[in-house]
């Protein structure tokens, strides 16, 4: 792995020492690109912005077998609507030009092999997305992709489980330039009755033993009160479904967005 | 004969044939794959696995099947002598008992008691239900509702068997998208369940170890042949192609060997309605280099990388991609790929029903066609094996269906009631 950091790293860290500076956990919420409509979606990810440290924004697919019901009916919409790949990059190109805040994209491979990666990181790099997220690719499956990234100023996040032998996360934390994400669950995304992150203090321990980038934790994440149990040990929250369901549900989402970032202090 | 298990000199260590294979899958799953590689190359080595399974496989499964020369049928093809190889006469019906027994001993082998199944024909799914029942295993078996409509007596058989249907409505409701139901049923219950995965397809290990439980078709082909024939290949195997399990079983003891000695190795792919319809699950012919359910393989979609619903009379076969070994077949030219219609299928139903008295499943019968077709091509002195991957049974209130749609269209001289009949008669 180089020494110089990528530009989007840079600003990833950035985003991550700013909210540790404010005793905070970074917040980062998640929205499927195009959901519920392409019209629709800019209004939604400002309200997302005017709170975030990050935001993480879903290429919707097809086929998006980490997904739990909430989110894969979003990116079904969203497809229905006409906005996939490119459409998702467009999409933050606009945002880019009112909103300094990092952006990360979470996208299946196959969206990127069709585009052809080197376009697919070109486009996202002229969109000003600053990292990817990459759900089904375990970073030992495809080594060039994080060094096309890498060449276009993006920052990679791959992903650790409850599961993950001591192994696997050593390996999966060395390969994160942007940051570390852990899956509070053994299970797909989506809201959970009940608090099911009793597995996290432990997957953090092992994680920070290797990972040289901030450890943020999402799944199952779905309020301020959640939220305050991951900030406690976590450099950042992931929170998704709870605001695919907010959109749904016509609920003020900037509202919702302000209570969970403020869940995220220390 | 004591049972073993091939090895075969692909996929590499990492689980890739050529280009094509891999593990994209969530973090989640890859301890999950890693368990199941090792206890699958140890069970490989363990005789009491395999005196175990090869003992199932004989009083449960009915193996060998035979290796049945078609007299009519080939006279009516006029050239090269076509055999049939049985699996249709399989315990359940297909060829699909054999990797499904096999896997589930891998389960109880592990210690795991919860199997789940992804089926789109109901055959896979009929198979892990009947291993699951022989076994004593909880079973759950996904199925898109498409499917389900199709084939309801596979879906009742099924429950009568002891397992949970799971309806899929995600998608398009057919297979594909019950396959990523039943991922995402293991990501979240992985540490208690085997997923029995139905085809050559997913990620690494289940292309390689599917196929080698598969390879039994293939490895008696050669005995068989060598007893009547006095030679162990053919001129040509042809074989039917969805994901890949039949034709790689009959495929890979051929597969590996030097050139001059290899049949030629044909996939049949489904064409729907024609690869130009753009209705078609011709993942060769009318796809790209893709990812689905893990693997990298020829795959129908976007160029923005959405998946392409899949289109096939046949429930089995309608699935978008094609397993990461036949694309490696395919770009090195070890195997051929053609595309065989509805249509075509359908007339290959009928033709070998009224030949042989044998109707074969709708998968099956794209086979059929094409070996049809290649016969007289091949000449008097050649010898096609085709693979009857399975029976029609579960097809045939389908099938009355489509000819009476026919018939209605004025598409047909007879009535299907007639031909009904006659196949009862
Ligand atoms: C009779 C029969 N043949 C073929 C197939 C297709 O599977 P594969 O391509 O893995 O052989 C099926 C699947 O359900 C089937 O039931």
């Amino acid at each position: 792995m180089t020494a110089t950091l990528t530009r989007g790293a840079e600003r990833l860290h950035a985003a991550f020492a700013g909210a540790k500076a404010e005793n905070r956990a970074a917040f980062i919420p998640f929205m499927t690109g195009g959901f519920p409509s392409a019209a629709g979606f800019p209004a939604v990810a400002d309200a997302l912005l005017a709170h975030a440290d990050i935001l993480e924004v879903g290429i919707p697919y097809s086929d998006p077998l980490g997904d739990g019901p909430t989110i894969q009916r979003a990116s079904e919409q969203a497809l229905a609507g006409g906005t996939s790949t490119r459409r998702t990059l467009a999409l933050i190109r606009d945002l880019r030009a009112r909103h300094g805040t990092p952006i990360v994209v979470m996208t299946y491979v196959n969206p990127i092999y069709a585009v052809g990666p080197r376009e697919f990181m070109r486009l996202a790099q002229e969109a000003g997305v600053d990292g990817l997220i990459l759900p089904d690719l375990p970073p030992d499956q495809d080594l060039e992709i994080a060094d096309l990234a890498a060449e276009h100023g993006l920052a990679v996040t791959f992903l650790i489980a409850p599961t993950s032998t001591p192994e696997r996360v050593k390996l999966v934390a060395e390969a994160c330039t942007g940051f570390l994400y852990a899956v509070s669950v053994t299970g797909v995304t989506g809201t959970r009755e009940g608090s099911a992150l009793s597995e996290v203090p432990a997957m953090l321990v092992l994680a920070r033993q290797h990972a040289r980038v901030p450890v943020a934790v999402g799944f199952g994440v779905k309020d301020a009160a959640t939220a305050r149990q991951v900030a406690s040990v976590a450099d950042g929250v992931v929170v998704g479904s709870a605001f695919i369901h907010a959109v749904r549900d016509g609920q003020d989402v900037g509202a919702l967005a302000a209570e969970i970032a403020a869940g995220c202090g220390r | 004969m004591s049972m073993f298990l091939p090895a075969y000199p692909q996929p590499d260590a990492r689980g890739r044939f050529g280009r094509f294979g891999g593990r994209y899958v969530p973090e989640t799953l890859i301890p999950a794959l890693d368990e199941l590689e090792e206890a699958y190359l140890d069970a490989k080595r363990d005789p009491e696995f395999l005196n175990e399974l090869e003992r199932l496989l004989r009083e449960f499964v009915g193996r060998p099947s035979p290796l049945y020369l078609a007299q009519r049928l080939t006279e009516h093809a006029g050239g090269a002598k076509i055999y049939l190889k049985r699996e249709d006469l399989n315990h359940t019906g297909a060829h699909k008992i054999n990797n499904c027994l096999a896997q589930a001993l891998l389960a109880v082998r592990m210690g795991k008691r919860r199997v789940i199944a992804e089926t789109g024909a109901g055959q896979h799914g009929v198979a892990s239900a009947t291993a699951a029942a022989l076994l004593g295993l909880e079973c759950i078996v996904y199925m898109g509702a498409e499917d389900i409509r199709r084939q309801a007596l596979n879906v009742f058989r099924m429950k009568l068997l002891g397992a949970e249907v799971r309806e899929v409505t995600s998608g398009t409701a057919t297979l594909k998208d019950a396959t990523n139901e039943a991922i995402r049923d293991w990501v979240t219950n992985v540490r208690d369940t085997f997923y029995i995965l139905g085809s050559v397809v997913g990620p690494h290990p289940y292309p390689a170890m599917v196929r080698d439980f598969q390879a039994v078709i293939g490895e008696e082909v050669k005995v068989q042949l060598e007893a009547v024939e006095g030679r162990p290949a053919p001129d040509a195997v042809v074989a039917c192609v969805g994901g890949g399990s039949n034709a790689i079983g009959i495929f890979a003891p051929y597969a590996y060997l030097p050139e001059e000695e290899r049949p030629r190795l044909i996939g049949t792919e489904a064409a729907g309605e024609g690869v130009e319809s753009g209705k078609h699950a011709a993942s060769v012919a009318g796809g790209r280099i893709g990812v689905l359910h893990g693997s990298m393989m020829y795959l129908l979609n976007d160029d923005e990388g959405q998946i392409v619903a899949a289109h096939s009379v046949s429930a089995g076969l309608d699935y978008p991609g094609i397993g990461p070994e036949h694309c490696h077949y395919s770009e090195t030219g070890v195997a051929e790929y053609v595309p065989v219609t509805d249509a075509q299928a359908l007339e290959a139903l009928q033709l070998l029903t009224r030949l042989e008295g044998i109707i074969p499943a709708l998968e099956s019968a794209h086979a059929i066609y094409h070996a049809v077709q290649l016969a007289p091509e091949l000449g008097p002195d050649g010898i096609i094996v085709v693979n009857l991957s399975g029976r029609g049974d579960k097809d045939v209130a389908e099938v009355m269906r489509l000819l009476e749609q026919e018939r209605d269209a004025g598409l047909l001289d007879r009535d299907p009631e007639q031909l009904i009949a006659e196949v009862l008669a």
